[in-house]
Parts: structure tokens; C-alpha cells; sequence
């Protein structure tokens, strides 16, 4: 038979234990991505276009390049500027730099759909820019978008096998080894797959919750 | 004498080359409530936009309260407002809006506190006495923790109001306030307005289409035709004995709708 079920079991221990880095480095990602892309959003409605120009020049550059090339950018070319990260720290920065961009641009459009009144009345009430911000536009700005960026969430969390290109030990990269130690590649591979679809299939669920969290604060 | 409290002084606002004002001299004494008619596109609008910094102007200075808001004194010279001065003017002036432009997460309550709260400093306590005061005088003591969504028109509108009022401004400015309400709930604005005539010392400008409400409760009535002042006066003037040709015609309009 093709597939080995003592083989299997034997390994699926090792590849959950890859699993919590795949976790470890989704989550870390995306805090920074969900960080990063307020912040690009923010700098690109600055009025002044010596802010808003190159952070949208940036954000577009990174958003048109590949990831890999990102990775290995920061992982490779970053140590002769003097930059040394460990492979880890290298992925979860390109992670969130690069969903980070996408993010922004979801952003964008929740605090396009503020109505204008909102920042008048924040204006009339001599609110400062801050406090217009974080009071009045982002948590009316977010809600809305919440399922868009539970999109990037996934699509995220399914890109982080690029890491084992750096040899990060994730599910990937483990995989990888257990396969070529045994060239027994049909077990690992698929375990991998099974295990993206059932992370895939959680973050799914939650993404629900948290929007029909919101919607209900959104109802009233 | 007593200085004026809001002063227009030859101020010009043009949207391209469409002239919205036209060199526009307006005084408005403090305790003063002026009444702002015309038709749509006159630029009545645009004034209080102009005083609240809404609008940018393109010629011209007005003042408040003795000090020039868009502009400031600068080695004896006028120089047009920085962002700090800006601030600091704005809190002699509160607006109430045509569509409310409540703060839709927040209950009644924190939409009457927030701004005293980050803008005023004040305590979380103080500025919660403060609202609670200020919106059982427009009659909503019992809705604090409402949302605005859970409130009709009429009561948004009070709840604009409070919240205005929250941050203690010198000039009042209202917009078309009843515009956007259900003819039932009209009156019961009014009232409010009515009331903070009678118990508050506030200077009030407003935009209406309530010409019966405008020749009851102003002191005087300015009637806008084309970014200008095309007539203004004692209400009994303006709607018993107009002189402006323009002016009959519109409040004849007026008379026809209802």
C-alpha cells in the first residue's frame, strides 16, 4: 500500500510540534501586518505630500514584489547592511511588512466610508487630530472591514510555508526533512496539507464570531 | 460701546471660479440670535461653515469675540491662522448640523462627554455631570444610555444640541437643524432652541427654512441672495414690510409651500 499508517502516526507528533512555529509565525505576523497597515493608511492620507508620496510609493513597491524575494531580502541581503535576524525573525517581519501593505489598503477603504459629517462634528467639538482618530474615525472605520482582513488572516497563514525557504522550522520545512531522511514524501505532504486545512477551517470560524460580535455592537 | 461678537469683515469664498460670498460685512452682537434665510445656493450655509473652519475663506477676516479667527496678529500684521490658533478660537463656537452627525458607537451620553473630556480635560465625573445636566434640559434624562440609532430625529438633534452645549461656546450656530426631521418632530426642536434663547446668554446664528420659528425667535432676520446680504432687519421688517423686490418674492415662495 501507498500510504504508511505506522509512518504516518510516527511522524505526527514531530510535524505538530512544526505546527506551533506555523501558528507562532501567523500570529505574530498578522498583529504586525494589522499594526504596519494602519499606519501605512494613516501616513497616506497625510496632507503633506512629502509623507504621502513615498509611503505610497512603498506600500506599492512592496505589494508588486514577492514575498520570497522579501524573505529572503531581509534574511539574506539585510546582514551586509549590518542588519543580522535570525530566520524567524526575518519571515515574521516580511510577513507582516508585506500583508501589512494589503492590510493598508483595507483600511483605506473603511475610513473612506466614514461619512464626512463625522470628522465635522469632530471638528465643530475642536477635537484634536488624535482624539478624532482614536475615538471618533477608526472604531467606526474597522468594524466593516473586519472580514476583509480576516481574508489577509488566511491567505497569510497559508503563505508562511515560504519560511522553510530560510530554513525555518515550521510544517513545511519539517516536512521537508522528515521526507528527505525516509524518501517518504506522501505521509509528511499530506499531513501538512490536512493540517492547513483544519487551522484554515478554525480561523474561519473565528472570523464569523468576531464579525457577528461586531455586527451586534454595530446593531444597536 | 460693546464690540460685536462674530464680525464678518469683506469676507469672499469662491469654489473655482463660482463666487459662493461676495465681500460679505456682517456684525452680530453678543447675545444676538440672527436668523439666516434665503434660497439654496445663497451662501447661507457657507457662513457658518466659514465660522465654524469648515471652510477655508479666500478673502477677507472674520472675528470672534474681539480676536480674528482666520487670521492672527503677527508682528503687527495679519497672518492667516496656524492650526493652534485655529483650536483655540474654535472653542468660543459649537455647531449643530443638519443630519445631527452624532457619533453612532457611543451612547447619548458619551457623545455629550467625549469632547470635554479629551478636548476640556475635564474629569470623567464632572463631565459626566455635565451631560447628564445638559441633556435633561433638552429633555432626554431618561435616554443617557441610548445609542443614536435607538433614537428618533427629533431626539438626535436634541442630543447634537447637548453635545454642543457640552463644550460651553459663546456663539451658537445651527444649520438647517429641522431640515432632516419629520414634520412631528420639528416643534419639539424648536423648543430646545427656544429654551437655550431664553435661559442661556449664548449668541445664536441660524439657517432656516422655519419662517414662522425665524420671525418668533430672532432678533433679526438676514435674507442671503446670491453671497450677499440682500436685505436684513427686525423680523416685523423683513416679513411684514420688505423692501427687496428678491426678498418678497422668496417669502411669497415660502407661503405658497405651506
Amino acid at each position: 500500500m501507498l500510504w504508511d499508517w505506522s509512518y504516518a502516526f510516527e511522524i505526527l507528533p514531530i510535524l505538530a510540534q512544526a505546527s506551533l512555529v506555523t501558528v507562532q509565525a501567523t500570529l505574530l505576523g498578522f498583529v504586525l501586518a494589522l499594526i504596519l497597515g494602519l499606519v501605512f493608511a494613516l501616513l497616506r492620507m497625510a496632507r503633506a505630500p512629502w509623507i504621502a508620496l513615498p509611503v505610497s510609493a512603498f506600500v506599492e513597491f512592496i505589494r508588486s514584489t514577492p514575498l520570497l524575494i522579501q524573505i529572503f531580502f531581509l534574511y539574506f541581503v539585510f546582514p551586509e547592511f549590518g542588519v543580522s535576524l535570525d530566520a524567524f525573525t526575518a519571515g515574521v517581519i516580511a510577513l507582516g511588512l508585506h500583508y501589512g501593505t494589503y492590510c493598508a489598503e483595507v483600511y483605506r477603504a473603511g475610513l473612506d466610508n466614514v461619512p464626512r459629517g463625522q470628522w465635522e462634528a469632530s471638528t465643530a467639538l475642536n477635537l484634536s487630530p488624535f482624539h478624532t482618530f482614536r475615538d471618533i474615525i477608526i472604531p467606526q472605520a474597522i468594524p466593516p472591514v473586519v472580514p476583509a482582513l480576516g481574508n489577509y488572516f488566511v491567505a497569510l497563514f497559508k503563505e508562511t510555508p515560504l519560511l522553510s525557504a530560510i530554513a525555518v522550522l515550521e510544517l513545511m520545512q519539517q516536512a521537508k526533512i522528515l521526507g528527505s531522511t525516509t524518501f517518504r514524501y506522501i505521509e509528511p505532504i499530506t499531513l501538512v496539507g490536512l493540517f492547513f486545512l483544519v487551522f484554515s477551517l478554525v480561523a474561519a470560524a473565528l472570523i464569523r464570531m468576531v464579525e457577528r460580535r461586531l455586527n451586534r455592537i454595530g446593531a444597536r | 460701546m460693546t464690540q460685536p461678537m462674530v464680525k464678518f469683515d469683506k469676507v469672499t469664498k469662491r469654489y473655482g471660479a463660482l463666487t459662493v460670498l461676495d465681500s460679505l460685512d456682517l456684525e452680530i452682537m453678543p447675545g444676538e440670535k440672527v436668523a439666516v434665510i434665503g434660497p439654496s445656493g445663497s451662501g447661507k450655509t457657507t457662513v457658518l461653515r466659514m465660522l465654524m473652519t469648515l471652510e477655508k475663506i479666500n478673502d477677507g477676516v472674520i472675528w470672534v469675540d474681539g480676536e480674528p479667527l482666520t487670521h492672527m496678529q503677527k508682528n503687527g500684521g495679519m497672518v492667516p491662522a496656524d492650526a493652534a490658533h485655529l483650536r483655540r478660537m474654535r472653542g468660543k463656537i459649537g455647531m449643530v448640523f443638519q443630519h445631527f452627525n452624532l457619533f453612532p458607537h457611543m451612547s447619548a451620553l458619551k457623545n455629550c462627554m467625549e469632547a470635554p473630556v479629551t478636548v476640556l480635560k475635564l474629569s470623567k465625573e464632572e463631565a459626566r455631570a455635565r451631560a447628564v445636566e445638559l441633556l435633561e434640559m433638552v429633555g432626554l434624562g431618561d435616554k443617557l444610555d441610548h445609542y443614536p440609532s435607538q433614537l428618533s430625529g427629533g431626539q438626535q438633534q436634541r442630543v447634537a444640541i447637548a453635545r454642543a452645549l457640552a463644550m460651553r461656546p459663546k456663539v451658537m450656530l445651527f444649520d438647517e437643524v429641522t431640515s432632516a426631521l419629520d414634520p412631528e418632530l420639528v416643534g419639539e426642536v424648536l423648543n430646545v432652541i427656544r429654551r437655550l434663547g431664553a435661559e442661556l446668554d449664548l449668541t445664536m446664528l441660524m439657517v432656516t427654512h422655519q419662517m414662522g420659528f425665524a420671525r418668533e425667535f430672532a432678533d433679526r432676520v438676514c435674507f442671503f441672495y446670491g453671497g450677499k446680504i440682500a436685505e436684513q432687519g427686525p423680523p416685523e421688517q423683513i416679513f411684514g414690510q420688505a423692501q427687496n423686490e428678491r426678498t418678497r418674492q422668496f417669502l411669497s415662495a415660502c407661503l405658497e409651500a405651506i
